[in-house]
């Protein structure tokens, strides 16, 4: 009897002591997944980081210009369209000439002309035209350099390897460390990448003219969903019908739009306000009305919450005190709810200004060099152009992809943060 | 004056309707012995939405339909002999003599020059007419207004009527907008079913569109079968829901029995975030990261994977989407009642017996419902693909090649100059008919299920 005993003891702590260990097994794979998934964001946010902080610097290039009139072609007395006509690069080049006099040959001239960005022409003509009366004088310049000097000054290109397989020649190294040792090469913050549009070349390019459409696309689908989107959860919420056919039907369909693939809303928006309404292609009205119909679910559904959370002793008093219903949904139970509705709302436009194919399918993709001007001005916005600018071969293209992407965070978790401190600082506890 | 400057207009009359209204009916109030039945400050939205609301109706109206008016009575402007000619032919012509206008050079062709001229003149008259009609009207609206301030006026009640009638029209959006994804979508579709067969699009396994470009070319006018499409969409949203499905449940499951407080404050979050990235990053990740990585993996493991190969795509998709499953899951486990909870630990069990043989039974309807919406959101993902998988059509199972999916199709044949009705920018409408009834199918069914799963407990 008490061997039996015995033995069963022992089976029961043997199977006990596999019990736990199972228990404890199963709290490792639990652990380990939420870790597995952090990592995962972490090395996302890491590896953009690190890819994207050169970016932010750009090379610059000192370079004496004798601003002859030969050269130029333009006196001081000129107008402007003589002064639009200037030959500038000639400048440029007479002056790369006199730091390396020793350079001969068609190819090795275009080469050594390469260093500096095409941008340094307009630079002197637009000193030129503001200046006329330095005309004559020799001034110090500091130009942007070309994307292949920048990215080598940053060391993104290996000068080990053979020439053939290098995107910088082995004169232009020469030529390089030439300048290197004349202190002549700097690495300044980049201003280009936040004062101009997008551009062919790499050193030019920039994210403005993206960050306005962006700002732009938002006005428009700020102005359009947030008013629609609350009015339609207030009704839902307080003046639809019980068990109406045509209520259950806006619900489930609300439901289900929240769950539509996004692209889908594109080819609506390409079908319905480019084909029928006939809206220009790749504005910001066209694709705030998108984004509009896209965000209004998340709007409404997260409206609709926050109106619930409000307490019915709040409406019965209103109604008790000789509001209609419209006053007690307006003056008391909206205001109650404001702190979630701005919630909802600020979660949805962060959902809206990350958003690209909808916007790729009304054809906000064209490359656009100029800063627009309003809702019906061709633009961009910041994802499409991080879009555009991916599949560049230029590697200074990619490392400015990260960083438009780092922007594109920043302006997310800053919405984000301002919606978690408005929760904070505004919600009230029934 | 241009529409933007009307409007601001028509807004400066609305606010003066306002204060008009609101004035005028406390001083009627006074002068009466009979006390007025609403608020001064609703007599004053009743005269502010009567200057503004009939004014600002017909500017949008006139604004939409007048260049289709202008370019119809263009046409009647035209010889007997050129009126002849075909619609096309008309609405080329139409479209020289706006473009003329522009230019405003004097022409040779006589013809033309008069009809630039009249069509000018038309235009400038339309403006005028509507900027004068549009006024008339706000002024008249205020007039009536004005008139409707009365004691026996129910300025409230007509009033809170427009809010309500405003309200149900937001409301109706929602439902508008699904009418016209449907129609858009099937207008479109139908018009490729035309040319190509369903069974052709459905069950075909060649898709090359890039043949169609222009008519009686040679080489025929491109193949349509989606097949391949169908199965590497399938094939990327699989290894995506590998990956999200475990982890996203077991996170939720510690989550939501094991963590302490100040872990769960500190980890929902952080899964939160990864809901938040947009999928361009996700898909630049994808693409200049993952991809490389796994190349080469492979090649160190003597396999040939393709750069752009399924595996990248799907697992970057995958970690997308555990975010959705997990706090889907999280909601679920945490209505299953705690007296089911208590009734196994009393019996014994441990905590993971306990979330294996009885939560995770009782919670199953939920948590397939959520799993199935995250099939659908990995369905319909656009940019991942786009940037991370390949364009080419490639019938295979294999996640170490490169496969297309329905999603990157669409994007490739509607992105860059085409003609509406080619038969490319169709397809792509038949292939969004496609995804549209999926991912409509699977979130009837995820959102029947979870409702049905809530009510059982509640």
């Amino acid at each position: 009897m008490q061997k039996s005993a015995m033995i069963n003891n022992e089976i029961i702590r043997k199977r006990l002591a596999k019990r736990y260990a199972k228990e404890r097994r199963f709290r490792l794979y639990g652990v380990a997944s939420i870790t597995i998934s952090i990592a995962f964001l972490l090395t996302l946010l890491v590896n953009i980081s690190l890819n994207g902080l050169p970016a932010f610097q750009q090379t610059y290039i000192n370079l004496e210009v004798n601003l002859d009139e030969d050269i130029l072609g333009v006196t001081s007395s000129s107008n402007d369209k003589e002064f639009l006509q200037g030959n500038y690069s000639k400048a440029i080049k007479s002056s790369l000439k006199t730091l390396f006099p020793n350079v001969k040959g068609r190819k090795n001239n275009k080469a050594l002309k390469q260093l500096v960005s095409s941008s340094a022409t307009y630079q002197i003509r637009d000193f030129v035209m503001d200046n006329p009366n330095m005309i004559g004088t020799t001034q110090s310049f500091w130009f942007l350099a070309k994307d292949d000097i920048d990215v080598f000054i940053k060391g993104g290109i290996d000068r080990s390897l053979p020439e053939t397989d290098r995107r910088i020649k082995d004169l232009q190294l020469i030529w390089i460390d030439q300048l290197l040792f004349d202190q002549r090469l700097e690495k300044r913050f980049n201003f280009t990448f936040f004062t101009q549009s997008d551009s062919r070349e790499p050193e030019q390019a920039g994210i403005k003219g993206a960050v306005v459409g962006s700002l732009l696309v938002m006005l428009v689908t700020m102005l359009l969903s947030f008013p629609i989107g609350v009015l339609a959860a207030v009704y839902l919420e307080e003046f639809a019908p019980q068990n109406n056919k045509w209520v259950d039907m806006i619900e489930i369909n609300i439901n289900n739009l929240a769950a539509v693939p996004s692209i889908v809303f594109g080819l609506l928006g390409l079908a319905v306000f480019i084909g029928l309404f006939g809206v220009p292609r790749s504005v910001p009205l066209v694709g705030g009305l998108v984004l509009t119909l896209m965000t209004l679910p998340t709007i409404i559904i997260t409206t609709r919450a926050a109106l619930k959370a409000v307490p019915y002793s709040i409406r019965e008093a209103a109604l008790a005190l000789g509001a209609s219903r419209v006053q007690m949904a307006f003056h008391h139970v909206v205001p109650a709810a404001m702190p979630g509705i701005l919630t909802g709302t600020i979660i949805g436009m962060a959902q809206a200004l990350g958003e690209t194919a909808p916007l790729l399918m009304i054809g906000m993709v064209a490359f656009v060099a100029n800063v627009p001007q309003g809702i019906a001005d061709p633009s961009t916005v910041l994802p499409v152009q991080i879009y555009l600018w991916s599949d560049s071969p230029e590697r200074a293209f990619i490392e400015r992809t990260y960083a438009a992407i780092m922007v594109l965070i920043g302006f997310l978790v800053m919405m984000n943060f301002i919606a978690v401190i408005m929760r904070r600082i505004f919600e009230k506890k029934f | 004056m241009s529409f933007s400057v009307t409007v601001i207009v028509l807004f400066a009359l609305l606010l003066l309707g306002y204060f008009v209204g609101r004035k005028r009916s406390i001083y009627v109030s006074k002068n009466n012995t009979k006390p007025l039945h609403s608020l001064p400050q609703y007599y004053g939205y009743l005269v502010a939405l009567w200057s503004c609301l009939p004014a600002l109706l017909v500017l949008l109206v006139w604004t939409a339909l007048n260049s289709s008016v202008i370019s119809s009575m263009t046409i009647s402007y035209f010889p007997e002999q050129v009126q002849q000619l075909s619609k096309d032919d008309l609405s080329l012509l139409v479209n020289e003599i706006i473009n003329l206008s522009e230019s405003k050079e004097v022409l040779q062709d006589s013809m033309k020059q008069a009809v630039v001229s009249k069509y000018l003149h038309l235009v400038e008259l339309s403006q005028q007419l509507k900027v004068g009609v549009v006024f008339i009207l706000a002024f008249v609206g205020m007039f009536i207004g004005f008139r409707l301030i009365k004691p026996h006026t129910r300025a409230r009640n007509l009033v809170e009527k427009l809010v309500r009638w405003t309200m149900v029209a937001c409301a109706s959006i929602a439902v508008l907008t699904t009418i016209g994804i449907v129609f858009s979508v099937v207008f479109e579709a139908h018009q490729f079913f035309k040319s190509v067969s369903i069974s052709e699009f459905v069950f075909g396994a060649h898709w090359s569109p890039q043949g169609a470009i222009r008519e009686g070319q040679v080489g025929g006018s491109g193949s349509f079968g989606a097949l391949p499409l169908f199965v590497g969409t399938l094939l990327i949203s699989f290894i995506a829901l590998l990956i999200a499905v475990p982890l996203g449940l077991m996170s939720a499951i510690y989550l939501s029995e094991y963590a302490t407080d100040k872990f769960r404050a500190f980890a929902k979050p952080m899964l939160e975030i990864l809901a938040g990235i947009p999928t361009v990053v996700y898909g630049f990740f994808a693409a200049l990261t993952v991809a490389p990585f796994i190349r080469d993996m492979g090649e160190s493991l003597g396999l040939q994977p393709a750069s752009e190969s399924a595996l990248a795509a799907g697992i970057v998709m995958g970690v997308m989407i555990i975010p959705f499953v997990s706090s889907l899951s999280d909601d679920i486990i945490c209505a299953v009642p705690q007296a089911m909870r208590d009734g196994s630990y009393a019996m014994g069990a441990t905590k993971s017996e306990t979330i294996r043989q009885v939560i995770i039974p009782a919670a199953l309807p939920g948590i397939v419902g959520g799993v199935l919406l995250a099939a659908s959101r990995a369905i319909g993902e656009t940019m991942i693909v786009v940037m991370a998988a390949g364009l080419f059509a490639n019938l295979t199972l294999n996640p170490l090649q490169a496969v297309t999916t329905v999603t990157v199709q669409i994007v490739t044949l509607l992105t860059g100059d085409q003609e509406f009705d080619s038969p490319k920018t169709l397809a792509a409408f038949a292939l969004g008919l496609g995804l549209f009834l999926t991912t409509l199918l699977l979130n009837t069914i995820s959102l029947y299920m979870v409702r049905k799963y809530r009510e059982q407990y509640e």
